[in-house]
């Protein structure tokens, strides 16, 4: 690696953190307005995110007494640092030099990086020395294991798909994006992806710990769980973490289903400034459709599940929905 | 006193309160925990007590009056009929008919906002925050009906003893009918909304279960005690005011699910049922308006001294929104202020049913089943032992010598 393109993905790494920081306390103001007008509340500024953030920066960060405190203090540094890694990977419009570090992962590497920001939780939790905090840290790692399987099936369908078609990375998100499934299947296969689709919209409040996947944090319950005990810049660290969360599971949906560009559709010839432009806009809203049909409207019509819910939900009925919608990608490969 | 020691669980004991964003008011629950399921379940009240007896026992009964108003802000009639009643059997007042129709059809709107607010509460407990905003927005609607009706959203101020002291006009009949027919439409709206929905199905079914039997053992009153099959309801069993003119059935959820099985869906159920009962009453009663005085004594001088000249000791009772409530008051001849005055609220017969309802459950379920109830608790609170050295449970036998105690200090007192 000469020292160019060292520097230019020093470059693009902090420019990806900045767009994951802004976008991601963007799209959660967004969707706290989108709510608050489905409840027939007038809402926050689509900017509180952001002054919640300032907030917390300048109140006082308290480490409790029977804490562990380089586990308490570093688990939201770890957990922010793992969601801004994962937003490296994944492959955004078709802008130049994105993903930053395209040849170097795939989609097994993503899974288990997703799992590092719920992780890092589990860890402050159970050094956080409350019990509301170690309940809540047992029931992020029983979600983490939950929602594992409807996860694993989809992305197992991708992968089988795409290595069908003789394509040199099937786990690649570069060749996913580059080749929109869809395309490939008949139509037993389509109503395979429709089911996987459903299955990832619903398996993203549960990375995202929101109604009605957020048993962890449950705040009538275990008053925060996890998070309980922290405050000031730690719990903004935190919050961080879970907006760069926000747009890493939801550009992860984009890239497996919906990877086109607006000038796939549209052709922008006049200038390439303006077809770039044009993409990103495009990308930005894909990610609100996304964001909005997995939390917004989840979050506002249902109620909070036990934790024993959570596992029957994901295990009985995503998993099931998910492996009958592997087992269709298959049928339909079979047949055509 | 003794000191009970509390022997370590084997599973691990966790305590939720007495500040906990599950309770809205302080009350400390105590559990034996395994995994996520609660083994044993206790809890320690004690934690509001504000002395609102004593202070009322040093003013006189109308002061008194609308200090007992101040018992709970959700149920303040309650308090205040309660009280009224007790005073009017001492002092064998006469209430008016029209008076008596007052109190009832502001006793059921009172009973429609305490049961919408409740339903806001449960719905936020199960963190299903959309039906806790569409429950207090409707509710809206009768808090400005009662302010219209009485001048007042909160504590009505209304009662007075030996009668009320606002009337009802027939121009007012158009605007209490319209609420009527809103709460009709959101009724409906409310029963999709709360029995419909497949997640509080998941959340209220067979969850926080107190049977029948169990329930007559523990003598809960009000919804708790309706929902698990126990047909009990003082405007029935003992009709006051103006209940005894209207038709009123005891509403137990078997009316609309066809059984009982005491779960939390069976306490949201008679709940509802009750909303839609309180709209049947409310217009009843409106229909049949009698014409009269509103007051017995309507100077409060002339009631005073009145007051001041009568002695002996009664009981008032009301079915308040979560259960009967009961007051009992002594007047002594010659003093302005009453000379006991004892507060039962209904949480107090409720409290009992957490224990049951609790034990095998997980614990995600202690908010709701903790809120099932409808708790008031700064309401109930009659006792509070302060001693920063040592956490102390006074026995039965100990609160007995204790009264004992008492009771001769008071008879020696009277003795001078």
């Amino acid at each position: 690696m000469n020292a160019t393109s060292l520097l230019l993905t020093v470059a693009g790494t902090l420019g990806m953190a900045v767009f994951g920081l802004f976008a991601g306390l963007w799209f959660t103001g967004l969707d706290r307005v989108l709510a608050a007008r489905m409840q027939a509340r007038i809402g926050p500024p689509v900017r509180q995110p952001f002054i919640d953030l300032a907030k917390l920066l300048v109140k006082q960060n308290v480490v409790p007494a029977n804490a562990i405190p380089w586990l308490f203090n570093g688990a939201p540094l770890l957990a922010l640092a793992s969601a801004i890694t994962i937003l490296l990977y994944i492959p955004m419009a078709a802008l130049p030099g994105l993903p930053v570090l395209d040849l170097h992962g795939d989609l097994v590497l993503i899974m288990y990086l997703l799992l590092v920001p719920g992780l890092a939780m589990v860890a402050g939790g159970l050094s956080s020395g409350s019990p509301y905090a170690t309940i809540g840290a047992q029931r992020e790692m029983v979600t983490m294991i939950a929602y594992e399987l409807p996860l694993a099936s989809t992305v197992i369908a991708f992968a089988w798909k795409l290595a069908q078609t003789d394509v040199d990375h099937p786990f690649s998100l570069a060749t996913l994006a580059a080749t929109p499934l869809w395309t490939l299947v008949g139509p037993i296969g389509f109503m395979g992806l429709l089911l996987l689709l459903a299955t990832m919209i619903l398996v993203v409040p549960g990375e995202l710990g929101r109604i009605p996947f957020d048993a962890p944090e449950a705040e009538t319950e275990i008053a925060g769980g996890l998070l309980v005990e922290y405050s000031g810049r730690n719990f903004a660290l935190f919050s961080l973490s879970l907006a760069v969360k926000t747009i890493v599971v939801t550009s992860l949906i984009v890239a497996l289903f919906f990877p086109w560009n607006l000038t796939d559709f549209v052709a922008i010839s006049c200038c390439p400034y303006l077809a770039t432009a044009a993409n990103a806009a495009f990308f930005l809203f894909k990610l609100f459709v996304v964001l909005f049909f997995s939390v917004t409207l989840v979050r506002i019509s249902v109620a909070r599940f036990r934790i024993t819910q959570v596992v029957d939900v994901y295990w009985k009925v995503l998993g099931a929905l998910s492996l009958i919608g592997l087992a269709l990608v298959m049928v339909d490969a079979q047949i055509r | 006193m003794k000191t009970i020691e509390v022997k370590k669980p084997s599973g691990y004991a966790t305590q939720i309160g007495p500040a906990h964003p599950a309770l809205k008011e302080p009350v400390m629950f105590s559990l034996d925990i395994e995994g996520e399921r609660i083994r044993k379940a206790d809890f320690v009240p004690g934690m509001a007590h504000r002395g609102v007896e004593w202070m009322g026992m040093r003013r006189n009964c109308i002061q008194t009056m609308y200090l007992a108003e101040r018992i709970c802000g959700i149920c303040g009639i309650t308090h205040s009929i309660s009280f009224s009643r007790a005073v009017e059997q001492i002092a064998q007042i006469q209430v008016p008919n029209r008076a008596h129709y007052i109190r009832s059809i502001v006793g059921e709107l009172e009973r429609i906002h305490s049961h919408l607010l409740w339903a806001g509460v449960a719905a936020h407990e199960l963190g299903f925050d959309s039906a806790f905003y569409l429950a207090w927005r409707v509710r809206e609607n009768v808090m400005d009906l009662l302010e219209y009706l009485t001048g007042n959203r909160v504590h009505y101020a209304i009662i007075q003893i030996g009668g009320v002291r606002r009337d009802i006009v027939p121009d007012q009949f158009p605007r209490i009918e319209e609420s009527m027919k809103f709460f009709e439409g959101a009724y409906a709206k409310l029963a999709a909304v709360f029995l419909d929905d497949t997640t509080v199905q998941m959340r209220c079914r067979d969850c926080g279960v107190l049977t029948t039997d169990e329930a007559r053992e523990l003598c809960p009153v009000g919804p708790t005690a309706r929902a698990s099959g126990i047909k009990k309801d003082v405007r029935v069993d003992h009709p006051y005011a103006a209940y005894g003119d209207v038709e009123i059935e005891y509403q137990t959820p078997d009316l609309l699910t066809g059984e009982v099985r005491g779960d939390v869906y069976d306490r949201i159920v008679t709940r509802l049922l009750e909303v839609k009962q309180s709209i049947g009453i409310v217009r009843q009663l409106l229909a049949m308006l009698p014409d009269g005085p509103l007051l017995a004594i309507p100077k409060p001088a002339v009631l005073l001294a009145k007051l001041k000249g009568v002695a002996g000791e009664a009981v008032g009772r009301h079915e308040a929104p979560r259960g009967e409530v009961m007051h009992y008051v002594r007047l002594e001849a010659g003093k302005d202020e009453p000379a006991a005055w004892k507060v039962k609220a209904s949480s107090y017969s409720n409290y009992m049913a957490w224990i049951p309802m609790m034990e095998g459950e997980q614990i995600a379920d202690i908010p709701i089943i903790a809120a099932s109830i409808d708790p008031c608790i700064s309401c109930t609170d009659r006792v509070a032992l302060v001693r920063p050295d040592v956490r102390q449970i006074v026995t039965k036998e100990e609160l007995h010598r204790l009264s004992v105690e008492k009771t001769r200090r008071i008879q020696a007192g009277l003795a001078k």
